[in-house]
């Protein structure tokens, strides 16, 4: 395609046209009106001179009779840029007035008409056009009295060559400024496909031009760059969640492997055999856990769950998670305790009693206080692990709480990473998963994550929106149940 | 593994020779008997003819998918308890599992004293007596109407959740209960707990019934899970 091609297939281009067309358009209707009214203005003019004129020379006739009117007409047809004045006898033949020659039949019929005349006086032998009212007087007397049409013949070229020249310039500049807002438009577009195409080979760094003007191809490109920050912050998560997964997947799968290898070589015994197998069963749970962990996640996190959501009262399933760890936490020494009122969510049960079952597990294994100096006593609070439900303004609050050392707050966004595990946890058990799917689902549920400072100890805050109307009936049909501390 | 319903008769239909093959070994060393079939249609008319036990069906099958074979029998009016294998194990899948009409849905990969326990508790349901309103294993003896539990002469008191893993350990005495079943059953969620938090319970329920006591009833089931019996059989 050529480069003028290409122009002219811009839509700024074709725009221009299309604006021109209707420009043009309204200037000639514009025009238009203007000298058809103008015309209409000379034309009533003419006839309300000649009406009056009509008037008064036929009363002067009436008055002081034919020798009077002649005198009268020759007097105003001396005039400079007078009217056209013919009197003529019932027999057709001129006795008075400015007017050589007219149209034939012209003074046989009364009333308004147009026609070619001369004038007496004139020299150049071309006809004029006029506006004419002939009268019948009494006694076959007929009076005739007109006005040039130059003038309004003047103003209608003046028109139309006003017309003229404003088509053109309009078309000239139309297609000029067509051209220059297409080009630069197709600048702009063609800087923005070249760092497209960049980016599309694999440079996810690059980003289009912003211009200062924050109008629609810069809003365009505003976009577009978000998009990309998004992409290329995903693809970072993508790399980094891989490499993590080659490191936690890996690290077992060898470990499985050195120890098959190993019972191969070395067992002698059945007993030892049998050890080996029981290991190496152990180390694949394992694996598959953390497989599902990661499939669980990233069906939250692809939004497929949100099938399988309907109508649940979130303090029933804190109530059922405290039931289930309570004695959990209290074999590892804490205390477990729940403090929730009714609140009706809209979501997946099976998904948030997991995500809330991960944050209590993380409290029991994480949330232990921090070894107080020789003597002094652990208090029974800093044991005490809180599971509380509670609504706040239109979100629905389900939080753990415990008093352990808690995450420094640089390191908080971090945790919530698959498999982060921070430095403090590596020695525990556990895939680095837990807050990564409680995350993924507080995302699902369209809330959030939130994960604060407890003064000492860490409280994580599954954040969702609440229900909206249900919530006060299920309030009024439970409002003389007092609110649950156990 | 010690095999402690009675001889059962399956039918498993599976695509994968090699897991199919390793399923009929498995079964028949506990004691059962398994049939194969290695597609869809041929799963649905052995089904048909053959009075199984317990089907065991994978999902996705060559020529019929397993919930659709699923669908045609139930349609047909044939009850076999089925228990569904498959590779998707999110909740949602389980969902649509039971829905076309399967009894329990193991996700893959599974282990066989898993399998196993399922599916002789499934087919202990099929063929099985009506459900009792009194369980009684050796002196233990629990009343689903009254909620009192009893050993021998001494009333027990258990917490709600307490009775209902009792109830729930008494309805399947004899039998493996794994503990994904009990987080299932008794808990009524189906994910998968990364601490011991059911062996928790389970010893606070033992050192209620079994404490003080000559003769253990509660066992626990090296590398599958739970069973409650009078002594060694």
């Amino acid at each position: 395609m050529t480069a003028f091609g290409k122009l002219v297939r811009t839509t700024a281009f074709r725009l221009t046209l299309v604006y021109l067309f209707l420009f043009a358009l309204f200037a000639a209707s514009l025009l238009g009106y203007f000298a058809w009214n103008t015309r209409r203005m000379i034309t009533e003019q003419i006839s309300t001179t000649v009406n009056a004129e009509t008037g008064e020379l036929s009363e002067i006739f009436g008055r002081r009779g034919l020798r009077g009117l002649v005198f009268n007409i020759e007097n105003r047809a001396l005039r400079p840029s007078a009217n056209l004045y013919l009197l003529t006898t019932p027999n057709g033949q001129a006795i008075a007035g400015n007017v050589g020659s007219l149209a034939p039949g012209v003074m046989g019929t009364t009333g308004w008409s147009e026609t070619a005349y001369r004038r007496l006086d004139d020299q150049d032998n071309t006809d004029h056009r006029a506006l004419v009212h002939v009268t019948q007087l009494s006694s076959g007397f007929r009076l005739l009295i007109g006005r040039d049409l130059e003038e309004r013949r003047r103003l209608f070229g003046i028109v139309a060559k006003a017309a003229q020249w404003s088509i053109l310039v309009v078309v000239v500049l139309g297609i000029g400024g067509g051209i220059f807002v297409a080009r630069r438009v197709l600048r702009r577009i063609d800087a923005m496909t070249g760092t497209t195409q960049r980016i599309m080979a694999g440079d996810l760094s690059g980003r289009l031009p912003v211009g200062r003007s924050g109008d629609e191809l810069d809003r365009l490109a505003g976009n577009l760059n978000a998009m990309l920050e998004r992409i290329e912050a995903l693809m970072t998560g993508l790399k980094e969640v891989s490499d993590n997964i080659a490191h936690d997947l890996k690290t077992p799968l060898t470990r499985l492997r050195n120890r098959a290898e190993e019972a191969l070589a070395k067992s002698a015994t059945e007993a030892e055999y049998r050890a080996a197998l029981e290991r190496t069963i152990e180390e694949s749970d394992g694996l598959i856990r953390t497989f599902n962990a990661l499939l669980m996640i990233a069906r939250a996190e692809s939004g497929q769950a949100r099938g399988n959501m309907d109508d649940f009262d979130a303090a029933e399933v804190a109530n059922g998670i405290h039931e289930l760890y309570e004695p959990l936490a209290e074999d590892d020494g804490m205390s477990l305790r729940v403090k929730t009122a009714p609140v009706p969510v809209h979501g997946n049960r099976e998904l948030i009693g997991q995500a809330l079952a991960n944050l209590v597990e993380n409290a029991i294994k994480y949330g232990k206080p921090v070894s107080p100096p020789q003597g002094a006593v652990v208090s029974m609070d800093a044991k005490q692990i809180l599971i509380e439900v509670r609504r706040d303004g239109d979100q629905v609050l389900l939080s753990v709480t415990d008093h352990g050392p808690g995450i420094p707050a640089a390191d908080r966004k971090h945790a919530v990473e698959r498999f982060v595990r921070l430095e403090a946890s590596r020695t525990q058990p556990g895939s680095g998963l837990g807050l990564s799917l409680a995350s993924a689902v507080a995302t699902l549920h369209g809330g959030e994550l939130r994960l604060s400072d407890a003064g000492p100890g860490l409280t994580a805050t599954l954040a969702i929106p609440a229900l909206q109307g249900a919530g006060d009936r299920l309030a009024v049909q439970t409002q003389d149940v007092p609110q649950k501390v156990a | 593994m010690t095999a402690t319903a009675p001889d059962m008769h399956l039918l498993i239909i599976e695509d994968d020779r090699e897991s199919a093959d390793y399923l009929v070994k498995a079964f028949r060393e506990v004691g059962h008997i398994a049939d194969l079939a290695g597609d869809g249609e041929e799963g649905l008319s052995l089904a048909q003819s053959g009075d199984y036990d317990v089907l065991v069906v994978d999902r996705m099958l060559p020529k019929r998918d397993g919930l659709s074979l699923i669908g045609a029998l139930r349609e047909k009016g044939n009850h076999t308890p089925v228990l569904i294998l498959s590779a998707l194990g999110q909740v949602d899948d389980r969902i649509k599992g039971l829905r076309a009409g399967g009894d329990d849905y193991l996700p893959k990969p599974y282990s066989f004293a898993e399998l196993l326990a399922r599916v002789e508790v499934l087919s202990r349901r099929h063929g099985g007596p009506a459900e009792e309103t009194t369980y009684r294993v050796g002196d233990l003896e629990l009343d689903r109407l009254s909620h009192r539990v009893a050993r021998g002469k001494d009333e027990l008191t258990l917490q709600p959740r307490e009775f209902r893993l009792l109830e729930y350990l008494m309805k399947h005495a004899g039998q493996v209960v794994t503990r994904t079943m009990l987080l299932e059953n008794v808990w009524d969620y189906h994910f998968d707990p990364q601490t011991n938090v059911i062996d928790v319970h389970i010893s606070r329920l033992r050192s209620k019934i079994d404490k003080g006591f000559e003769r253990p009833l509660l066992h626990t089931i090296r590398g599958a899970g739970y069973m409650i019996r009078d002594g060694i059989r």
